[in-house]
């Protein structure tokens, strides 16, 4: 059964994830557009660029593969999913705004949202309509998020909010956030957490770049300043954002790790091999040397989130084991940042502006160390290998069981 | 690409975990590392007969079972996890591959189907200097024209270092310098001229000898080119390394997990403890880049010629080393109690050390990598 056909009850019976696999290919070669020559696009171009593709693939089929048909989705197992992701691993497609949407919002919506949550949003998330973005983090809580203190206090029916986020991409186009804060501050960090849809265009929501290392400005901050949530616009339960924010996460680290796996930039074996191919330093046995451990560690983390996929194929799912994807992935970058500076000469000081592939490798250099901290500090992956992974003792917490409002959170001065 | 191992695979691997734990205890292994460090001839038999495992990459057509590079990596890594003194990777490895990868079928119809029934020990002599490449011979082979046994002989004059169970082996094949370049020569261990001095080895649980010729008669054997059959022989020989070194690496990471489970200091268990819970947690992406690397190379050898040397030269160079810095991370973990002789932590330390060195000093993975990486620059030898 390679092509879609009509059943005997005239429901159609289900293409196999080959046949799937093989029309999105297809339809990708046809339908990706070319990069485009001359002139870049202003940010509104690209974003309408980006919209108008998420909205063909959608109606070609091959958006919210697995999301239920109720909702829009195609209702499709994994298989199905793996296929449509073998056809387009090595092509980029225009989707960058709806990645937070599609990967962690629209999942997490699925899971835990109400009947009407799901019929309002779903639909025009996967088409590209309505862009979503993630709001966790916080000056006060990076890798202890559940220390957040943004509060949403209770006003009649629904909700006022306040408080301050950070780190939040796309922030800048999106029409919704989902976003987690405190609904009591008397229980325990854990326990008096809630997770909202934010409407980003409602009075009181600030929408700041921040610029960071790198001189880019691809996050924002985020200020909330006494922002009206209606009763609705709570995500699962009340009291229950943690679990929420948990979900969510599982989702992030899939999405994470489908990404890497297509990523080839400037720090990557080919790139830098390439480099001292042109510049004669692949003679230097210390250099060779030094290509060969780079791509053994990029190759083995190549393999490594392949083995894992086969093995999710196989009925055993990763788990915590994502970690030690994201944990190696921040290692190599870091790896890759040393080499570079052997292979690229003068050039890693200073280049002509025309140079892009120079403007490239020095935006990934000074990009490498978000490797580290962005979804995770290597630190909390190794916390996570360690306890999840290998069942390791936790580290005894000062802030267990007790009520948020008695905790010192954040970055203060000590006595 | 298959990175994943089949049922049967995994019935092969409880089928070999129950074998050293029944036949192979800690007993027998303590006996080896006290005593004269020598295989135990007795589990070779075992092997051989019960789980028909030394013969597990010859064809069947020689007596064999006729499996392939995932099976027998498979079987490696338990050997190497319980660290059961049998000759394997002399004899099952580089023996096997050797005769495979030369064209000798006179060798293979001898030898093959005595080695496969565990009747037979052959030993494989290359490195004289810690390479394992044809440049570095300088054992001479001369052509013997007035042979009394008649026929076309040879006698070996030279000497070979680190032959791994060199000293137990029945026959020798061993790698010389011909005037028409390098050849692969047979002599048998009652051979004129041959002397075998047992070495010292770092691992305990492992013999070394040096094999030394005095115009020793020897056959040669047959081979369009010895050079591409030695690199051959290394590049099967790296998978089993690494399958080896693969099962030291899990024991050693089980072994400090367990004891900061249990360990308690400053009134906490040692694995709460973020610097103890990151080396662990260092040691397991060491195991699961590991297992992957090796997985895939196994799956290479049996399937995927092209990208074959390139993933050989990787699993070298990525899983003995990896073993070796998990194994000091649990010698750190367990702390004084791992530093005792009477403690197993050591031999997996030594083990994982002797398997980094064992195909060529621990550089030349890299180097080796590095030349099929970018072959336009490789050194002359290497191309």
């Amino acid at each position: 059964m390679g092509e879609s056909a009509t059943g005997p009850s005239g429901a159609a019976t289900e293409e196999s994830p080959e046949g799937f696999g093989a029309r999105a290919g297809q339809w990708l070669a046809e339908n990706l557009p070319e990069e485009a020559e001359g002139e870049p696009r202003t940010p509104a171009e690209e974003l309408a660029h980006c919209r108008a593709f998420q909205a063909a693939l959608y109606d070609a089929g091959f958006a919210g593969i697995t999301w239920p048909a109720e909702y829009g989705g195609r209702g499709l197992g994994q298989a199905h999913q793996q296929a449509f992701n073998d056809a387009v691993r090595d092509l980029t497609p225009p989707v960058g705004p709806f990645v937070v949407g599609l990967g962690m919002c629209g999942p997490t919506l699925a899971d835990l949202g109400t009947e009407e949550q799901k019929q309002r949003y779903l639909r025009p998330l996967m088409r590209g309509e309505e862009i979503w973005c993630q709001l966790f983090s916080e000056p006060g809580a990076g890798s202890d998020v559940a220390g957040l203190q943004s509060r949403a206090v209770r006003d009649g029916d629904g909700w006022v909010l306040d408080g301050q986020k950070v780190w939040t991409t796309g922030a800048q186009h999106s029409d919704f956030g989902a976003i987690l804060v405190r609904t009591d501050p008397d229980v325990p960090k854990h326990q008096g957490l809630t997770m909202f849809v934010l409407d980003m265009r409602a009075p009181g929501v600030t929408v700041r770049p921040l610029r960071d290392m790198t001189g880019w400005s691809v996050f924002n901050e985020v200020f909330l300043d006494g922002v009206r949530l209606p009763a609705d616009s709570v995500i699962g339960e009340v009291g229950q954002g943690w679990a929420a924010a948990v979900t969510m996460l599982g989702h992030e680290r899939v999405f994470i790790g489908g990404m890497a796996s297509r990523r080839s930039d400037a720090l990557s074996f080919t790139a830098l091999a390439g480099l001292a191919v042109e510049r004669g330093v692949d003679r230097d046995p210390v250099v060779r040397e030094r290509l060969a451990r780079l791509y053994a560690r990029q190759r083995a983390l190549g393999l490594f989130t392949r083995r894992m996929r086969q093995e999710a194929d196989a009925g055993r799912p990763p788990g915590a084991r994502g970690s030690v994807a994201k944990l190696v992935g921040a290692l190599n970058d870091a790896l890759a940042v040393e080499l570079s500076g052997d292979v690229a000469g003068p050039t890693a000081l200073a280049w002509d502006s025309a140079d892009t592939r120079a403007t490239e490798r020095a935006l990934a250099v000074n990009g490498a160390p978000s490797s580290s901290i962005a979804g995770g500090t290597n630190e909390i992956q190794r916390n996570i290998i360690g306890e999840r992974v290998l069942g390791l003792p936790k580290e005894p917490s000062a802030d267990r069981g007790v009520p948020f409002r008695e905790l010192r959170v954040g970055t203060q001065r000590s006595e | 690409m298959q990175l994943v191992l089949e049922q049967e695979q995994e019935d092969l691997r409880a089928a070999v975990r129950a074998f050293a734990r029944e036949e192979a205890p800690r007993s027998v292994l303590r006996a080896v590392v006290d005593g004269d460090h020598g295989p135990v001839p007795g589990l070779w038999r075992g092997l051989a007969d019960r789980l028909d495992l030394v013969g597990l990459t010859v064809p069947a057509s020689h007596g064999g079972s006729g499996a392939g590079h995932v099976e027998r990596a498979v079987a490696l890594e338990e050997l190497g996890r319980a660290l059961v003194p049998v000759p394997y990777l002399s004899c099952a490895v580089l023996a096997v591959d050797t005769l495979s990868s030369l064209a000798d079928e006179r060798a293979r119809a001898e030898l093959l189907p005595s080695i496969a029934a565990g009747e037979r020990l052959v030993a494989v002599a290359v490195t004289e200097n810690g390479r394992w490449d044809t440049e570095a011979v300088t054992t001479r082979a001369e052509p013997v024209s007035d042979d009394p046994a008649g026929g076309a002989g040879w006698v070996l004059t030279g000497r070979k270092e680190t032959v791994l169970d060199g000293a137990g082996a029945d026959v020798l094949l061993v790698l010389a310098d011909t005037p028409d370049g390098p050849g692969f020569f047979q002599v048998d261990r009652d051979a004129r001229g041959l002397t075998r001095t047992p070495l010292e080895p770092l691992d305990p649980t492992r013999a070394f000898a040096r094999i030394g010729f005095d115009a020793t008669p020897a056959r040669r054997l047959t081979t369009p080119d010895a050079r591409a059959a030695l690199s051959r022989v290394r590049d099967l020989a790296s998978v089993a390394v690494a399958a080896e070194s693969l099962g030291v690496l899990a024991h050693a990471l089980e072994t400090a997990v367990e004891y900061a489970k249990v360990r308690i200091q400053f009134g906490r268990y040692i694995g709460s403890y973020q610097a103890v819970k990151h080396l662990c947690a260092d040691s397991h992406v060491d195991l699961e880049l590991s297992e992957s690397v090796l997985r895939h190379a196994a799956w290479a050898a049996d399937h995927a010629p092209g990208e074959f040397p390139v993933a050989a030269a990787h699993a070298r160079l990525t899983v003995p080393a990896a073993a070796f810095r998990t194994a000091a991370r649990a010698v750190e973990v367990l702390g004084g109690i791992g530093f005792t002789w009477e403690h197993d932590a050591h031999l997996y330390y030594k083990r994982a050390r002797t398997l980094e060195h064992l195909l060529g000093d621990p550089s030349d993975a890299a180097r080796v990598l590095a030349d099929r990486l970018l072959p336009d620059t490789a050194p002359e030898a290497a191309r």
